[in-house]
C-alpha cells in the first residue's frame, strides 16, 4: 500500500499556509521597530513599565505567589530565572522590538515591548 | 451486533490509551522549543487514526476523553482550556476537510496542526487580554505545518497498523 498519494487540494493548502506565514512574517517585520519599554501584567493588569535603555533587574510577582526575575540589558529584555516548572520564559530569551513578548503562563505574567507611543494607561492605542 | 459493541469498546479503550503515553511522553521532553505552546501534538496520532480508521464519531468521543483525561492527570484549568480550544478546533477542521473528500490524509493533518496552534494563541489572547501575540502566531503557524505533516505521516501508519482497525484502506 503506497502511504500517501497528495492531491491538487492539498498542495493547494500547503501553498496557502505557507503564503499566509510568508504574509504574516511581513507584515510584523515592517510593523516592528524597536521598543523603548517593558511593560509588565499580571493576569491582564498593566503593572509596571521599565525603560529598556536603564540597565537593570527586577523581580516580578505573578499569581500564586510565582516570581519572575526580570533583567533588562543593552537595550533588551530577558526573564533570567523564574519559579515556574517548564521555564519556557526563561527560554524565550531576549526580546526588544516593539510588539515582542515574553509569556510565563504558570504566573500569568506577560512582559511585552511597548515603544514610547503609548500611553501610560497601558491601553495599546495603535489598535483603536 | 454483541462482538460488534465490545470490538467498538476495545477499540476505544486501546486508543485513549496510546492518547495518554503520547501526551505522558510529550510532556517529559525537554523545553528545546523556544516558545510556549509549541508542541508535536503527538496525542494528534490517536486522533487521525481514528477520524479515517473509525469515523468521524468514534474521533470526537476519543478527542473529547482524552483531552479532558490528560487535563485531570497531568495539567490544570488553565491547560484543559489551552487543549479544548486547541483539541476542538484541530478536530472539527480535520473533520470538515476529511469531509470534502478533496484531501488526503496528510493535508488533513497539516490544517488540523495549524488550527490547533491558532486556538491555542487565540485562547492566550483571551486569557492574557493581550494582543501581543503576533510572532507566536507566526512561529506557531509554521511550527503548525511542520508538525502536523509529520503527525500526518505517523497517523497514517498507526492507522493502516492497528490490528483492532478494519478500514485500513481508508488509511490514506
Amino acid at each position: 500500500m503506497k502511504p500517501f498519494k497528495l492531491r491538487k487540494a492539498d498542495l493547494i493548502l500547503f501553498a496557502g499556509v505557507l503564503a499566509v506565514g510568508v504574509v504574516l512574517a511581513a507584515v510584523l517585520l515592517l510593523r516592528s521597530s524597536g521598543g523603548s519599554a517593558a511593560q509588565v501584567r499580571v493576569a491582564g493588569a498593566v503593572t509596571a513599565s521599565y525603560p529598556l535603555d536603564e540597565d537593570a533587574a527586577y523581580t516580578i510577582t505573578g499569581v500564586n505567589g510565582g516570581t519572575n526575575l526580570l533583567v533588562i540589558e543593552d537595550g533588551s529584555a530577558r526573564i533570567e530565572e523564574a519559579s515556574c516548572p517548564d521555564g519556557v520564559c526563561v527560554h524565550t530569551g531576549r526580546v526588544r522590538r516593539d510588539g515582542q513578548s515574553i509569556v510565563c503562563l504558570p504566573n500569568q505574567v506577560v512582559v511585552e515591548i511597548v515603544s514610547g507611543a503609548e500611553n501610560e494607561s497601558g491601553v495599546d492605542i495603535t489598535a483603536g | 451486533m454483541k462482538e460488534n459493541k465490545t470490538r467498538r469498546i476495545a477499540q476505544y479503550g486501546l486508543l485513549v490509551a496510546l492518547a495518554l503515553i503520547l501526551s505522558y511522553l510529550e510532556a517529559q521532553l525537554p523545553v528545546f522549543f523556544a516558545v510556549p505552546g509549541m508542541k508535536l501534538g503527538l496525542t494528534n496520532i490517536v486522533v487521525l487514526a481514528a477520524l479515517y480508521g473509525m469515523g468521524a464519531g468514534s474521533a470526537i468521543v476519543i478527542n473529547l476523553v482524552r483531552i479532558f483525561l490528560v487535563s485531570v492527570l497531568f495539567g490544570n484549568g488553565m491547560s484543559l482550556a489551552y487543549s479544548l480550544a486547541g483539541g476542538l478546533l484541530s478536530g472539527a477542521v480535520m473533520l470538515l476537510l476529511k469531509r470534502t473528500q478533496k484531501f488526503s490524509l496528510l493535508g488533513v493533518s497539516v490544517a488540523g496542526g495549524v488550527a490547533h496552534n491558532v486556538g491555542q494563541i487565540l485562547t492566550a489572547m483571551v486569557l492574557l487580554q493581550t494582543k501581543a501575540l503576533g510572532w507566536y502566531l507566526l512561529v506557531l503557524w509554521i511550527s503548525g505545518l511542520v508538525s502536523g505533516a509529520l503527525i500526518g505521516v505517523i497517523g497514517g501508519e498507526l492507522c493502516r497498523r492497528l490490528e483492532q482497525i478494519k478500514r485500513k484502506e481508508e488509511c490514506r
